[in-house]
């Protein structure tokens, strides 16, 4: 049976663009169908902005790649119409092992709270992740929403002109002319959009290579993520073990810097490695073999005029702390809704340049993370190798050094602290709700907070009143009505009121918290709400 | 602005490294920490070493004096 990223998904249809003599404009068009690239599709689509989307082929990733995704980005999948989906196929997990040998050291709990209705991570290939999204963009263009995902449609030419786009589009047919008012470029680490522009990618190269060998084995490992320094399998090195669905696992075997590449990763060689971890009789097979090394680095900007980058093509990360995907679906969560107001005319696009602050500002988060983490399993100097094995040689018997011990600090949304959309705080209301941070979840009845949340400015008043929608220069607030009572378990209580007995929260469309107040103030709301539109 | 005003406070607060002498019997313990390396390869003396510095670091705890520390020990 053919597996799902060896059949074309999005196979190459011809457009009506090709055949017009002068080149059709669009609203926005996104290159690259990977999860970014989707997302953002879906996310306009749902709101009935035309989209296209060009991909350079026709099918979703090959081979499992990203496989951890997070709270929030699952957060970000329930507005996009299809978290559930997700959910049910990915393998659940909060807890994190670390091992010296053979000896456990460490252990981490990813939520030690309940009152959530999403888990702290599930682990799904990425080829699943990308064929949930496409067949929930299909489905939405098959209710009449205006979306066009183009398989072989390769860009080779991006012309940015002041108020848009021009592009070039090679087609197994010959090469078209396209215009776009905005250009969201989702194509990856090695963008060609970026190279095409001439923009910069700085960053750290790390010395060091990895091994991810993908096996479908039956094995009575638990569903959490284990990590070994030192093992007897992989002696002086690291190694990583995942679960996925399907019986997949995620084995992540650290090579060493000065090693040869194509020798690795021979299946022969791949599967010796293997049979000294799993045992002589283990049976396995291997799903995808490769062989990787990574670099931390991000574009200086993610906007340059019309054209927006997001995900990959803006920023990159190593794997460990799985910040790489779920940053970028962050990206277009943050992106897509002041986009939205910039071309229904509600805001200036001055607001677009808030885009980039705050996810540059939560690119260098992911980027501190993942060096910390990278400097840690892969030393970059004898003395830096003489301090990580003294604490994993400590952490074997005092508690005090383990928390040292960094394996990868898994990925958790940035608060935005100093955005120049944030609005009015009140100190003494609790610090994870404050303007800037994704808003905590918390249960409602019978459902969830989230489900309430998102899509359009909300205020979000907990025993106290409020009129019930507000309209600020075109932009509808609508209040969402909530008391104590709401919650019988007491988490609304502890993560929005505190000490205080009441309290109202200026919501954005993207769930993040823009301002808080103890009672309602409508000149002070409005206020908040155009300074979270960027005027 | 709130921030900067919090940082101000502590900083007023901030506990100072002491490099005043502190060590009862210096001689005795100079002698001790040379005896923990006698007979030690190179390696294994830096080892030795680096987990000292962390058991006293977490000793310490306080991430002001710590950073002093650094910067004294840097200073030299």
């Amino acid at each position: 049976m053919a597996k799902i990223f060896e059949i074309p998904l999005y196979p190459y249809k011809r457009s009506a663009d090709q055949d017009v003599q002068k080149p059709v404009r669009h609203p926005v068009v996104i290159v690259g169908a990977g999860p970014v690239g989707l997302a953002a599709a879906i996310e306009l689509a749902q709101s009935d902005v035309p989209v296209v989307v060009l991909d350079d082929n026709d099918r979703v990733s090959w081979g499992s790649r990203a496989i951890c995704f997070a709270k929030r980005p699952l957060e970000i999948l329930d507005r996009l119409g299809c978290g559930e989906e997700f959910v049910d196929k990915g393998v659940q997990w909060n807890l994190g092992k670390v091992f010296v040998d053979i000896q456990k050291i460490y252990e981490f709990d990813l939520l030690p709270e309940s009152g959530h209705k999403r888990p702290a991570f599930i682990n799904l290939q990425q080829y699943y992740f990308e064929a949930f999204l496409v067949s929930r963009l299909n489905q939405l263009r098959d209710e009449g929403k205006p979306v066009d995902l183009r398989g072989m449609n390769k860009v080779v030419r991006v012309e940015p002109q002041s108020s848009g786009v021009d592009l070039t589009v090679e087609t197994p047919e010959g090469a078209y002319n396209i215009g776009a008012d905005w250009l969201i470029a989702c194509d990856g680490a090695n963008s060609p959009i970026r190279t095409m522009m001439g923009l910069d990618f700085v960053g750290r190269v790390f010395e060091d290579n990895f091994l991810i060998a993908d096996t479908i084995m039956e094995a009575e490992f638990p569903v959490e993520r284990r990590f070994w320094f030192d093992p007897p399998f992989n002696r002086g090195q690291s190694v990583l073990l995942h679960s996925q669905p399907d019986n997949v696992w995620r084995i992540d075997f650290q090579l060493g810097w000065d090693i040869d590449k194509k020798e690795e990763a021979k299946e022969e060689n791949v599967v010796r490695r293997l049979k000294t971890m799993l045992g002589e009789d283990a049976k396995f097979e291997l799903e995808w073999v490769s062989v990787y090394t990574f670099q931390c680095r991000r574009m200086e900007k993610f906007r340059h005029g019309h054209v927006l980058f997001a995900g990959d093509s803006a920023h990159q990360v190593s794997p460990f702390g799985a910040r790489g995907a779920n940053s970028g679906l962050q990206d277009t969560d943050n992106l897509i809704w002041k986009l939205k107001l910039v071309l229904a005319g509600k805001a200036d696009e001055n607001l677009l340049d808030s885009y980039d602050h705050e996810r540059v500002y939560a690119a260098e988060e992911n980027i501190l993370n993942s060096t910390r983490s990278t400097d840690f399993i892969t030393p970059k100097s004898d003395i830096s190798r003489i301090f990580r094995d003294a604490v994993l040689a400590l952490a074997k018997d005092h508690e005090f050094a383990r928390p040292l011990v960094n394996t990868g600090r898994l990925s958790v949304p940035a608060t935005y602290d100093a955005s120049s959309l944030n609005g009015p705080d009140v100190a003494d209301l609790p610090r994870r709700t404050r303007p800037g941070s994704a808003a905590s979840d918390t249960p409602l009845g019978d459902g969830w907070l989230m489900d309430q949340l998102g899509g359009r400015f909300q205020l979000l008043t907990i025993n106290t009143d409020a009129p019930p929608s507000l309209n600020v220069d075109g932009i509808e607030v609508r209040r969402l009505t909530l008391t104590s009572d709401d919650d019988p378990t007491g988490a609304l209580s502890t993560r929005y009121l505190g000490d205080h007995d009441c309290a109202v929260y200026l919501m954005r469309p993207d769930q993040h918290v823009a301002a808080r107040w103890i009672r309602f103030d409508e000149g002070s709301v409005r206020d908040a709400v155009r300074t979270a539109t960027g005027k | 602005m709130r921030s900067e005003l919090r940082q101000a406070s502590e900083e007023t607060d901030m506990a100072e490294l002491n490099l005043a002498a502190n060590i009862d019997d210096p001689d005795g313990f100079y002698s001790e920490l040379l005896a923990a390396h006698e007979g030690l390869s190179k390696d294994d003396s830096d080892a030795l070493n680096a987990r000292l510095i962390l058991i006293l670091a977490n000793q310490i705890g306080d991430r002001d004096l710590l950073r002093q520390a650094i910067a004294t020990a840097g200073k030299s």
